[in-house]
């Protein structure tokens, strides 16, 4: 797990990032719902055909926007959202279940020792400048990774120690150990291929082989997409895809309310629905994220360190009241970490069942009666919602908790980096971050510590696939029976749009949002 | 005269050379700007070689002096987050606002001068006490405020004009003035709402003065008096006014193209503070410094210019 203090810098920025869009940044690639909410009708493109090639325009409302569109030395979701799979693309691509499925490489094996891919390319894919893609250019793309990217996911490729292009179709890439986390981090922006001869002014020009183009942009707040009209896939529905980017929410509210936008990709709190809730104009998507919000629980604070008190915690709260109270019933309850649409998710919601009788008791047998915590809050909408009703809940199984609020800096120094907390809210938003999160090492602000969880993830990282899942599945139960954090909900991704927009991405899984399936009905 | 402009020119200049001072020192003495480039879990290498090539090894006087010589010749230098010209950005950004600054106050000055008019000439009777009124409510309301209740009237409610955005007026030019309305309203009625008071108490300081009482004798009646002639002497305290608040919208705007979504300089600055672009709010501050100043001294070369009296005065 050389990986994991890079990794914790990530989580971070995931962190950071939630922190300024509410937490549902990123969106991704047509994955079919798994949240029982959701409208899975308007959201994969497998299930329906794709009208043919129009001249209409779309325009979608986000709330970050990108510095420039260098995702390789600029760090941050909102350049990936932008130009991964719309315009550069990756060798796989990640599929609804988690799996991977083919994308620029058609199909690819793996060594039995685990350590080589075989890649073997589509044919007739050109960028967007008419020229071939090759095997050269993705040798190319992965070395130019480890050569020239600055931001911290570059280390992800560390594990690359050999690539060979042998034909233009057959790319083999060798790596230093068996990992299953490489090959879908190649799904991820590390993975996008891109052209030897683009690469100069990454900044401001992104030639790719996607199905659309980045026109040129001003450094100003709309950024325009344009249909790739050489594409080698199904060409898209709409030929012109505008990003407008607010710093105003209410905003973004009145640009769609009056025309100016299609669809809000991103809706900072539940509240804002009502407006949109009970018109026929506009529709309401509830997808999923790769966020869970979680009470982190100091696992290395006394009395923190004493599994009874923990458990004592999750029995005193009542989840779905929480949800309930705090996003206004979006999301959905979870048990430990990781989201429904994890691959090693298991479903242990029902864990500890709000019962304030057995909290008692727990503290009780802990010695730990008149217990007093600090909570810290960093002002996040879901967090300072969540607060109040976790306080009264906690106060009813006899334990006193103190809020602090904080900045986001103060909080990162304080809570994350000092790891000087008892309690805190927060969503992790970034996707498979159970290795990173809870490593089984006191490496992270978490500080839970145990040598099976190290162990079950270090195997299953270099096992076989079933092997993995089971192995990251038992790590799932077992840091819910340690009580090693209070998880509140599976982050909901919710958006508005007008009623005929079809093909949206739902799920906001991926680090893409994925613009190509888009449509407009009537 | 000239002497006068010649002075007022050099306190122009000097207050400039140490605005950018100031600037440059504040910014400078905050944080590392390469680490902000490369992140908080950077390598010292990396930061080293970041700081060499954003030239941050050299003595401050000499940055400074770079920047400022630079700045000059109308170079902000290149962001390092964004790689786009800061100076090119601030152009494009400022003209936005500039439109959006100047259309408020020519929408202030279409309500100011005929209602604090009216206020003057209808004094002491029941039009000018409602004038007066009503001027009250508009100096209470800020202007984003103003622009929230437009939008949710006009834009959403009725339907009639856009909820904000913005087009180039050369691209559009009808769409720029509908996009542009709410905005320069909601600006214009509260500043306007305060010229108002200003162009009535200078209307009334020169109700009684000997020159109305000259002009009325001429023949004129009591309102032509006021509006041939006092009007024109009410305007220096209010043209002080003017300027003064030219300054205050100019920064206020930055509110008002949050609530529009218009991508102006306010939007800029607040955009560059969060990505932690030093250099980018370096050239913005100081260009809205520049900016103030210059204001200050045009008007202080209008006085002049409409009273002669001053041209002898030192």
């Amino acid at each position: 797990m050389k990986a994991r203090s890079t990794q914790s810098v990530l989580v971070v920025f995931a962190l950071a990032v939630a922190m300024i869009t509410a937490a549902c940044s990123s969106s991704g690639n047509d994955v079919t719902p798994a949240s029982p909410t959701s409208g899975s009708t308007d959201s994969a493109s497998s299930d329906s055909g794709t009208p043919p090639a129009g001249d209409a325009t779309l325009s979608l409302g986000l709330v970050l926007p990108p510095d420039n569109l260098d995702f390789t030395t600029t760090s941050g979701v909102a350049i990936p959202q932008l130009l991964l799979g719309n315009v550069y693309e990756t060798l796989v691509v990640q599929a609804d279940d988690g799996s991977l499925q083919p994308g620029l490489a058609k199909k690819w094996d793996v060594s039995d020792d685990g350590t080589q891919y075989t890649f073997t390319l589509n044919e007739g894919v050109t960028f967007s400048d008419g020229s071939p893609l090759t095997a050269a250019d993705a040798k190319f793309s992965i070395d130019y990774v480890k050569s020239d990217w600055t931001v911290n996911v570059a280390d992800e490729m560390k594990i690359v120690t050999d690539v060979q292009a042998p034909s233009d179709t057959e790319l083999v890439v060798t790596l230093s150990e068996p990992s299953n986390m490489w090959l879908f981090k190649m799904s991820t922006r590390i993975g996008a291929i891109m052209s030897p001869n683009h690469v100069d002014n990454l900044a401001k020009e992104a030639i790719g082989t996607g199905p659309y183009t980045v026109d040129p942009w001003d450094g100003g707040d709309v950024i325009t997409l344009t249909r790739n009209d050489n594409y080698w896939g199904d060409a898209p529905a709409i030929k012109h895809v505008v990003f407008r980017y607010y710093e105003d929410a209410a905003a973004m509210n009145n640009a769609l309310l009056t025309g100016d936008i299609n669809v809000i990709t991103t809706v900072p709190s539940p509240q804002t629905l009502q407006q949109f809730e009970s018109n026929d104009a506009y529709q309401i998507i509830k997808g999923t994220t790769n966020g869970n919000v979680m009470m982190t629980i100091n696992n290395a604070q006394p009395p923190l360190d004493d599994v009874r008190v923990r458990q004592a915690i999750n029995y005193a709260l009542d989840k779905e009241a929480i949800l309930k109270a705090a996003w206004a019933g979006y999301g959905t309850v979870i048990g430990s970490h990781e989201v429904p649409t994890d691959p090693w998710f298991v479903d242990l919601a029902d864990r500890y069942p709000h019962d304030v009788t057995q909290a008692k008791e727990l503290l009780a047998q802990a010695g730990q009666e008149g217990l007093t915590l600090r909570l810290a809050l960093s002002g996040t909408p879901y967090a300072s919602a969540a607060a109040p009703i976790i306080v009264s809940q906690l106060a009813e199984a006899g334990i006193t908790v103190v809020t602090e609020d904080m900045t986001f800096d103060n909080w990162l120094a304080k809570v994350y980096t000092d790891r000087d907390y008892d309690l805190t809210i927060i969503n992790h938003a970034e996707q498979y971050d159970l290795t990173t999160v809870f490593s089984g090492e006191p490496d992270y602000y978490t500080n839970y510590t145990n040598p099976e969880v190290t162990r079950l993830e270090t195997e299953g990282l270099a096992a076989d696939y079933d092997t993995f899942i089971a192995d990251f599945q038992k790590v799932v139960e077992i840091l819910a029976d340690d009580a090693a954090a209070a998880w509140l909900w599976a982050f909901p991704n919710l958006m508005v749009a007008d009623a005929n927009v079809r093909g949206l991405p739902v799920n906001a899984v991926g680090e893409s949002l994925a613009v190509y399936h888009l449509y407009t009905e009537g | 005269m000239t002497w006068l402009i010649a002075r007022r020119l050099a306190i122009f200049v000097a207050s400039l050379a140490a605005a950018s001072l100031a600037v440059f020192a504040l910014l400078t003495l905050v944080g590392d700007p390469a680490r902000s480039v490369l992140g908080i879990h950077a390598t010292p290498e990396a930061l080293q070689i970041t700081r060499q090539r954003m030239g941050l090894d050299r003595p401050v006087w000499e940055q400074y002096w770079s920047w400022a010589w630079s700045a000059l010749h109308g170079d902000l230098g290149t962001s390092y987050i964004t790689h786009f010209g800061i100076a090119e950005q601030v152009g494009r950004r400022l003209l936005v606002t500039i439109y959006l600054v100047l259309g408020g106050m020519v929408t202030a000055l279409i309500i100011a001068i005929p209602a604090g008019t009216l206020a003057a000439v209808q004094h002491r009777k029941i039009t000018g006490t409602v004038v007066t009124a009503l001027s009250q409510l508009g100096i209470a309301v800020p202007a984003f405020l103003a622009g929230i209740v437009l939008i949710a009237l006009v834009s959403v409610k009725w339907g009639v004009l856009p909820a904000g955005g913005y087009v180039a007026p050369s691209a559009d030019a009808l769409g720029f003035v509908k996009r542009m309305l709410l905005p320069w309203l909601s600006l214009g009625l509260v500043q306007g709402a305060v010229l108002a008071r200003y162009v009535r108490s200078a209307l009334l300081d020169e109700v009684n003065a000997d020159y109305i009482r000259t002009a009325r004798s001429k023949g004129l009646t009591r309102t032509g008096a006021i509006v041939r002639h006092g009007l024109r002497n009410a305007s220096i305290p209010v043209l002080t006014v003017l300027g003064v608040q030219l300054v205050t919208v100019l920064i206020g705007a930055v509110v008002v193209e949050r609530v529009f979504a218009l991508p102006g300089i306010g939007s800029f600055l607040v955009d560059s503070v969060a990505r932690q672009d030093r250099l980018a709010v370096q050239g913005i501050v100081m260009i809205i410094v520049a900016l103030s100043l210059a204001v200050s001294f045009v008007v202080d070369i209008a006085y002049v210019m409409i009273d002669p009296r001053l041209r002898r005065a030192r």
